[in-house]
């Protein structure tokens, strides 16, 4: 039977034919799904580097991919290829290295990482030179041009570009741990602005490295239960003390249902909506009131053409951090009133760790799982519930339920603040 | 080429080597005897164009939020505040809640110090990833993070200036820059917003990043010459310190409320090529054919983003030459020969000095005594901006004269 083209707002319908994800849970949608639904967790200790002196020797580490020698972009791009790999071979579109539509990709920092500091330094024609100097000139020997692509930050959209064909100039981004969901956001948009039929939309973090877990330390946000990695991240519960740093990634191809109709693709879900508002309280904090998380609630509630009564379950941005779990939960309180505590809401970074730039990729792929398998995974690890944030939090066990309609809520450091809500083929 | 709503930039914070503000730029461009500033000796052999002295109190008030951000995140915050008062925003709650934030950006700033003490000491230990844990655990400055990441110049301006509508931070170097505009562009064209404020900034005085880009050979390390003079020497580009921010307007929006525009955004387009032989070149005749109806108008002059990185601006310089053998394109100015080259933030500058040009009705008079910038007289009405990426993308934008 035809449907209807066009939302409620006259735009363009815009469906997902394609999922892939890499997690610490592994790789694939059938292994995350079996180990996410049974309640495994991918935290453990850290075994890539010494971990002496360090506060939290935990993570939620990548090593199902063959990737030596770690570095961020080298684990960050191998996840991308196979989560997008994943995802196209799924949707079925276009064909070998050439997808029909752009590039939205949201990527880890391109940055000096130590080991090549230190080759550097070591290695300089002119060891008379002290700091950077002496590294400059190391530099001007040219021996060293394969590494500059780990520095451009256009590098990890290049290889997938290169590899999987997307048309135009891809989008890399950051919007912090919303990045994943703004992807998807901006893959949405141009579908319905009728610039794209089809788009691919991706997250993509690797840093769990000695700097990258340090700073994240110093900045007092990790969970320090080094002694039971698996039970470290523990959203919404009393005593949750921080999060999970972890690694992963999340495809999502995304097609106009026109487009999804005509080639007779299996429509995965919708994207029925997208929000987003900048917080100016603080770089780490949100404004006490939650009016910035609201305030993409509500644009999300409004570009749906959605309200409150139509959610199902809710995919929480659940860090376990004090602060976050708190926000998510005065937030939601706010726009969904009495309802929130008819609905379900879990955690999956409960199990798979705080995939940073790529949480909200990862989170939209088992979001749509969700829908689609009716089953919703648990929050692990809410052994002791916080009486100030009464939620139906699908403690530690999965839960069958018939779920049409799931709102997946992203947020992070500088204020950035996106949710999407995401539902089942329409009619 | 559609066209959507009109969009018109209504606001132009620039902070740079050579000035505060854009009539500063105006003056100093406009002025045939002004030469670039260049500092030779601090980074020698690489040459910087160094930022003038700024107040950063005047615009970023308190002690405590500069010491919270690195030296790109202050230039950054400060241009946009100046874009965001010049196009009457600034203050005004009710507007900057529906500003919607496109930022091109790279990272911040490392501690330097801090890495040479490690890398002085880390060889001679004998366990070096512990000693590498300690020294990291103790040295670094717990906020230094938050004044690397890519998206914190989006949240410092946000918390400093309270422009909250939406806020994304692309990533890519130059053509992030080419892309940002071009994203504001479309959504305001669709009707998704109706007021942008996008930008991006650099901080060329750094050792790290000079050393992420001479990894690559990118920098230009003789004395100085202009961006078409490098080439025989292998090219390379100069980086110059800038902070370039436009508030871009839905027509009728601007209307509303009295925002007087300074030139339309016809057009924004954008690609990336693997960079083989013919591929630039090929790139931006397909993106030219994009702008075809009002680039047929009569010569258009350029105002060139150039680094001087090699083969890239040669492949450039043969696009343009070709243009204007097809009478499409006049005199060309390349801004980084003045500016030093921004990446990130050199698109949003080139835009923001087209636009500038239009509203004084002056081409700004050549940056180069090559021939390859001739001198051009009359009113332009068009001008064309183009971004090529030192590595990658390609990207043009069309600006026009406001009616």
């Amino acid at each position: 039977m035809a449907r209807c083209n066009t939302d409620k707002k006259g735009r363009r319908v815009v469906v997902v034919t394609g999922l892939g994800i890499v997690t610490s849970l592994g790789r694939g949608k059938d292994e995350n799904w079996s180990k996410l639904t049974k309640g495994v967790s991918g935290v453990r200790s850290i075994t890539r580097f010494p971990t002496d002196g360090l506060r939290t020797t935990i993570a939620g580490t990548v090593d199902c991919l063959d990737c030596t020698p770690y570095s961020a972009y080298a684990l960050a791009s191998a996840i991308a290829e196979a989560t997008a790999e994943e995802a196209i071979h799924q949707a079925g579109l276009g064909g070998p290295g050439r997808f029909p539509g752009p590039l939205f990709i949201a990527t880890p920092p391109s940055e000096f990482e130590w080991p090549l500091l230190r080759r550097l330094y070591a290695e300089s024609p002119d060891p008379s030179k002290t700091g950077y100097k002496r590294m400059l000139a190391a530099a001007r020997t040219g021996s060293y041009k394969s590494f500059q692509r780990e520095l451009e930050f256009a590098s990890i959209a290049d290889r997938m570009q290169e590899r999987f064909g997307t048309e135009g100039e891809p989008i890399s981004l950051c919007t912090a741990c919303a990045s994943g969901a703004t992807t998807i956001q901006m893959g949405a948009e141009a579908i319905r602005r009728g610039e794209a039929d089809a788009a691919l939309c991706v997250g993509t973090d690797a840093t769990v490295h000695p700097e990258g877990l340090i700073r994240f330390s110093l900045l007092s946000a990790l969970s320090t239960e080094n002694e039971r990695p698996e039970k470290a991240s523990k959203p919404f519960s009393l005593k949750r003390d921080g999060f999970v740093i972890a690694e992963g990634g999340g495809a999502v191809v995304l097609e106009s249902l026109e487009s999804a109709q005509a080639r007779g693709a299996e429509i995965l879900g919708v994207v029925s909506g997208c929000g987003e508002k900048a917080d100016e309280y603080h770089r780490t904090r949100s404004r006490p009131d939650g009016a910035a998380i609201i305030g993409a609630l509500r644009k999300t509630f409004d570009d749906a053409g959605a309200s409150p009564e139509d959610i199902d379950y809710i995919n929480a941005h659940g860090t376990s951090t004090p602060e976050n779990d708190k926000m998510e939960y005065i937030s939601l309180k706010a726009v969904l009133g009495d309802r929130l505590a008819g609905v379900p809401i879990s955690s999956n970074k409960s199990m798979v760790g705080h995939t940073l730039i790529a949480a909200g990729s990862v989170e939209a792929v088992f979001s749509l799982m969700t829908i689609q398998t009716g089953v919703i995974p648990p929050t692990i690890n809410y052994d002791e519930p916080d009486p100030e944030l009464p939620l139906d939090v699908v403690p530690n066990s999965a839960r069958e339920a018939k779920v049409r309609t799931v709102l997946s809520n992203s947020f992070g450091f500088g204020g950035q603040n996106v949710c999407l809500i995401l539902s089942a083929e329409p009619g | 080429m559609t066209r959507g709503r009109e969009v018109w930039i209504t606001g132009i914070g620039l902070l740079s080597s050579i000035g505060e503000g854009h009539s500063a730029h105006v003056r100093e461009l406009l002025d045939p005897t002004a030469a670039a500033k260049v500092e030779e000796a601090r980074f020698a052999p690489y040459a910087v164009h160094p930022l003038v002295a700024v107040d950063f109190g005047r615009q970023i008030p308190k002690k405590s939020d500069q010491r919270q951000m690195e030296g790109w995140q202050r230039i950054g915050v400060y241009a946009a505040g100046l874009a965001l008062a010049d196009a009457g925003l600034a203050g005004d709650a009710a507007l900057l809640d529906v500003t919607n934030l496109v930022i091109a950006a790279g990272n911040g700033d490392r501690d330097c110090e801090l890495d040479q003490r490690i890398l002085e000491q880390i060889e001679a230990q004998p366990a070096p990833g512990a000693y590498l844990n300690q020294a990291l655990m103790t040295g670094l400055r717990p906020t230094l993070y938050l004044g690397e990441l890519s998206n914190l110049l989006a949240g410092n301006i946000s918390i400093i200036h309270k422009a909250t509508g939406s806020s994304r931070t692309f990533k890519g170097e130059e053509v992030s820059g080419v892309s940002a505009v071009e994203n504001a562009w479309r959504r305001i064209g669709a009707g998704e917003g109706d007021l942008f404020l996008v930008g991006g900034a650099l901080n060329a005085e750094r050792e790290d990043l000079l050393l992420g880009y001479e990894l690559g050979r990118y920098l230009w390390s003789h004395p100085f010459r202009s961006v078409w003079q490098r080439g025989d020497a292998g090219g390379g580009f100069v980086p110059g310190s800038a902070g370039a921010f436009l508030v871009l307007e839905a027509r009728e929006h601007a209307e509303r409320r009295g925002g007087k525009p300074y030139a339309e955004v016809a057009g924004v387009f954008t690609d990336r090529s693997r960079r083989g032989a013919g591929d630039v070149g090929a790139t931006l005749t397909r993106l030219t054919r994009e702008l075809a109806g009002p680039l047929g108008r009569g010569p258009v002059p350029v105002l060139s983003g150039a680094s001087g990185v090699e083969p890239v601006t040669t492949e450039e310089r043969a696009f343009l030459d070709g243009l204007a053998r097809a009478g499409l394109v006049g005199a060309v100015r390349a801004f980084g020969t003045r500016l030093g080259h921004s990446v990130e933030a050199h698109f949003p500058l080139g835009v923001a000095l087209a636009a500038l040009a239009l509203r004084e009705r002056a081409l700004f008079p050549p940056f180069d005594a090559s021939g390859m910038e001739q001198p051009f007289e009359g009113e332009p009405e068009r001008i064309l901006v183009t971004g090529l990426g030192h590595w990658r993308g390609e990207g043009l934008a069309l600006l026009e004269r406001a009616n």
